[in-house]
């Protein structure tokens, strides 16, 4: 080929020059465990749903949410939200509102009325479900999508066990909860309601169940004893907040004393304010610091006028007064009386103490193990007897609606193998995205929204909802402050970092890729990426 | 932990919702349209620098020159034309035979790049190609040492040229020679660590966009290859002003600063950061618009990632030249109001 003067070579490409071969590390897409999802005991992929949420799709981060969890609504209330405490997010303004896109999810549902659809065809197989709080809803609801016929035994008139029983009106409305659990009985589970469960192994043959989960919660009310007069007013906290569910309201008087350091000692001496109580007063033998009951919902408490007597035990209970004996925190922190007693006017005094469970129906059950007032199970959520699952409150466990929730999922998931005759094996979990795997520098200063809440002269008069949701608007700001950690959410950021050009952007939804022809593994990609989503490997020589 | 249930009014509850909660520093954004992204978010991009390219591996100059272009052909509908000057830019992308460049590219000598592009659109206005805009770019050696009597020239007579300057500080591809763009106390094969003065000498040195805002010319910038959205907005801003033009980018080199390759992005951060780079923009000799500092560092946080400062910082002991540099910092913070005071109340 002719060349002209000095020159003698054709032009050609950097094409032809494979740097990749330069190359000591690979750059490797990989998928890290937020935090958050790590955190939740009902294992919801929030990360997952609040990427949908954030774009818009309200409804597939709906389905996305509703994988794991039947009931988001309720638990856009109730749920004491660990995932937020587990937030990276926390570290650099505050902790993502998941709590309230939740609720928002969870209510535009009810709204919408949005339906669960069975993702497997039917196996033919029945299962018992005994108990209709959130465990059981929970599972009855994870095994009719399954495939599975389900029954719901339910010793009481009405769906919702603690959550209807023991969390007040103001914390969750009924309708909310009726909605979520009618959704769930559209899916073709069936409630009997009281239709208590006398003996399972007979009712289990009787009605012809393949297996059964086990989820009667925690009812009886602990008993301490007290000395008290004749004409002493003592009840119990579980008596109280289920008396609320009925027409007679229960009669506590205008002084009110709680003893007890739980939420559930809360939950009543804010009713009681609710129910015309002028003083409802929570005595609790160790200190603010020590209290079992959640922060905020005490804030909640002393905002709505509840007082607290800190370190203090009930001695005796007389008509319209009750005697207290003050304590002290020993160097162990256990409290020791002091013998300094003090009266207090009481019309009426609740024993919030804890709950035992009813182990009634597991009486001449051969194999089943129960310790603590509690039943025993394996890693599967079975009892001793095969095809006798159990969950919620009635195993050992934190006691929350959302570790039942979880429980029931997990019971579910190992009930579906146990009747098709396999072992379900849950899928590896990914490495944590822990904070320092971010570069946070790509994220905007974005502060969380608060929920609006009731005033409080309205908190105290009423049964109104306290906290409020969130609309459209704040909900949208709220889901776009995920971080999306430890998972990629297509920011470009590989792609425009590359000195190299050797990062393929592949589309929408299809992620990037990385061309190991040219890529020299200078470690760009991964220093830039926002989530922690690009992991370096040594190359194999 | 905070309280999530806080006393607030709903309509305060309400807030303006912004739509960049995670894209308004990162390349892209799936949530707002393609038309709003940046020119390197698409898959369309002109990638006028190509692979195959042999920059060191991180190359701040490889990575700013191809965001430099790609926002200039698309400003320019790839009617473009680029003369280079030697340097590193032009050693490692044309090794006879072989070009990285997509688009008609001109190299001819260390300090003539003003001048030949000041030709080549003397030449398109001849030939009535009105439509094909020019650009110049050179590493800092081949601009503000060598070619800096061209530059003035074309500055002066306010020709029809965008001049990019990619700043790393130094003669990088001879093997790292002092320049007038190396940053006192710095390291480099002319300046050794040794002596009573280690590293190059303050006080010397020139600001080059200084002396081009000096030149009353159209349009001045600096810019950084840590902040795409400014680069890219400023490199079309330029691209719509027709004379004499200049962009000077921070581009940090691992190989001459002795950095982690991978830390290319983030020193240039810290550099806009804690002072030492202030980013602006100027037109007709008055700065118009100043980048300000997001989250300010202190200089040391910069100069501890680079082993051309490393005699700084030894045996645990941090040398007061340190804190002269932290003084031109401040002076730089105070000059361009870098720092909001409002924000520094906070």
């Amino acid at each position: 080929m002719d060349h002209p003067f000095a020159i003698t070579l054709d032009v050609g490409t950097s094409l032809i020059n494979h740097t990749g071969s330069w190359r000591t590390l690979r750059p490797e897409y990989v998928h890290r465990l937020p935090p958050c999802n790590h955190a939740c005991p009902a294992g919801e992929d929030i990360q997952g749903w609040l990427a949908y949420a954030e774009s818009g799709n309200y409804e597939a981060a709906w389905r996305a949410l509703t994988e794991n969890n039947p009931l988001p609504a309720v638990m856009g209330r109730v749920c004491y939200h660990p995932c937020e405490g587990a937030c990276n997010r926390a570290a650099l303004d505050s902790a993502v509102g998941i709590n309230s896109v939740e609720r928002f999810l969870g209510d535009l549902a009810i709204k919408n009325g949005w339906s669960f659809k069975a993702v497997a065809p039917p196996s033919g197989k029945k299962v018992l479900v005994v108990g209709a709080g959130p465990s059981g809803l929970s599972a009855a609801y994870h095994l009719a999508r399954l495939g599975h016929s389900v029954t719901i035994k339910e010793a009481g008139p009405l769906s919702g066990g603690m959550m209807r029983f023991g969390i007040p009106k103001y914390r969750l409305p009924r309708d909310v909860l009726d909605a979520e659990v009618k959704r769930i009985t559209d899916l073709g589970v069936v409630i009997e309601y009281n239709a208590k469960v006398a003996n399972i192994s007979e009712a289990m043959v009787a009605g012809g169940f393949d297996a059964a989960f086990l989820a009667v919660g925690a009812h009886i009310a602990k008993r301490a004893y007290i000395p008290a007069g004749e004409a002493a007013k003592i009840m119990d906290a579980v008596q109280v907040l289920r008396s609320m569910e009925g027409e007679d309201r229960p009669l506590l008087g205008r002084r009110v004393v709680v003893y007890g350091g739980g939420n559930t000692a809360l939950d009543v001496a804010r009713t009681a304010k609710r129910l015309g109580a002028e003083e409802a007063i929570i005595v609790y033998r160790r200190t603010r610091e020590k209290m079992p009951a959640r922060d905020f919902e005490l804030e909640e408490a002393l905002e709505e006028g509840v007082m607290m007597k800190w370190l203090s035990t009930i001695k005796n209970v007389e008509a319209g007064s009750i005697t207290v004996e003050k304590m002290q925190l020993d160097d162990k922190g256990f409290p020791q009386p002091t013998g300094e007693l003090e009266t207090l006017q009481a019309d009426s005094v609740v024993l919030a103490l804890g709950q035992d469970v009813d182990l009634s129906l597991l009486e001449g059950v051969p194999g089943l193990e129960v310790k603590d007032g509690v039943v025993q199970v394996g890693p599967n959520m079975m009892t001793g007897v095969p095809g006798i699952f159990a969950g919620g409150d009635m195993v050992p466990s934190e006691r929350t609606v959302t570790v039942a929730v979880g429980h029931g999922k997990k019971a579910a998931c190992h009930i579906d193998a146990w009747l098709r005759a396999k072992t379900y094996v849950p899928a590896p979990k990914h490495r944590i995205a822990t904070a320092d795997k971010l570069n946070t520098w790509y994220y905007g200063e974005a502060p969380k929204t608060l929920r609006p809440i009731l005033e409080t002269v309205r908190r105290t008069s009423t049964f109104e909802e306290v906290v409020k949701g969130l609309d459209e608007s704040n909900a949208l700001y709220e889901a776009r402050r995920c971080l999306s950690c430890g998972n990629c959410f297509e920011c470009d950021n590989c792609y425009g970092v590359c000195p190299d050009n050797a990062v393929i952007k592949l589309g929408p939804g299809n992620g990037f890729q990385i061309n190991l022809d040219y890529c020299k593994g200078c470690g760009l990609c991964a220093q830039e990426c926002p989530c922690g989503a690009i992991e370096m490997v040594p190359e194999v020589v | 932990m905070t309280n999530p249930v806080a006393t607030l009014a709903p309509e305060e509850a309400v807030q303006k919702l912004k739509y960049y909660q995670k894209g308004t520093f990162t390349v892209g954004n799936r949530l707002v349209a393609e038309a709003e992204r940046s020119v390197q978010a698409s898959r369309d991009r002109s990638n006028a620098l190509t692979c195959g390219h042999r920059a060191c591996q991180g190359c701040g100059e490889a990575l700013g020159a191809r965001y430099a272009i790609d926002a200039a052909m698309r400003a320019s509908k790839n009617n473009l034309i680029a003369v280079n000057a030697t340097g590193c830019l032009e050693v490692f992308t044309t090794p006879y035979p072989e070009t990285s460049w997509q688009l008609p590219w001109l190299h001819s000598l260390f300090g003539n790049a003003a001048a030949v592009a000041t030709g080549v659109a003397a030449a398109m206005r001849v030939k009535k190609h009105n439509e094909v805009r020019v650009i110049a770019q050179g590493g800092d050696g081949g601009t503000t040492d060598i070619g800096f009597q061209c530059l003035s020239g074309m500055f002066e007579r306010n020709d029809d040229v965008l001049y990019i300057c990619y700043d790393n500080e130094g003669y990088m591809n001879t093997g790292v020679q002092r320049s007038s763009a190396t940053p006192p106390a710095a390291r480099t094969a002319t300046t050794a660590a040794v002596g009573p003065e280690p590293g190059n000498v303050f006080g010397t040195g020139k600001s080059v966009p200084k002396i081009a805002v000096a030149h009353n010319i159209p349009y001045v910038a600096t810019a950084t290859v840590a902040d795409l959205h400014d680069l890219e907005r400023k490199v079309t801003k330029a691209m719509g002003i027709y004379g004499a033009r200049y962009i000077q980018i921070n581009v940090p080199c691992p190989l001459g600063w002795g950095a982690a390759s991978h830390d290319t992005i983030r020193l240039a951060r810290l550099a806009v950061e804690c002072g030492l780079y202030p980013i602006f923009e100027a037109e007709h000799g008055k700065v118009t618009q100043v980048r300000k500092i997001r989250r300010p560092v202190p200089v040391a946080d910069y100069l501890k990632l680079q082993r051309r400062f490393a005699h700084l910082f030894r045996n645990g002991h941090e040398d007061p030249r340190v804190a002269r540099l932290q003084a031109i910092c401040d002076a730089n913070i105070a000059e361009y109001a870098l720092i909001d005071a409002a924000a520094e109340d906070a």
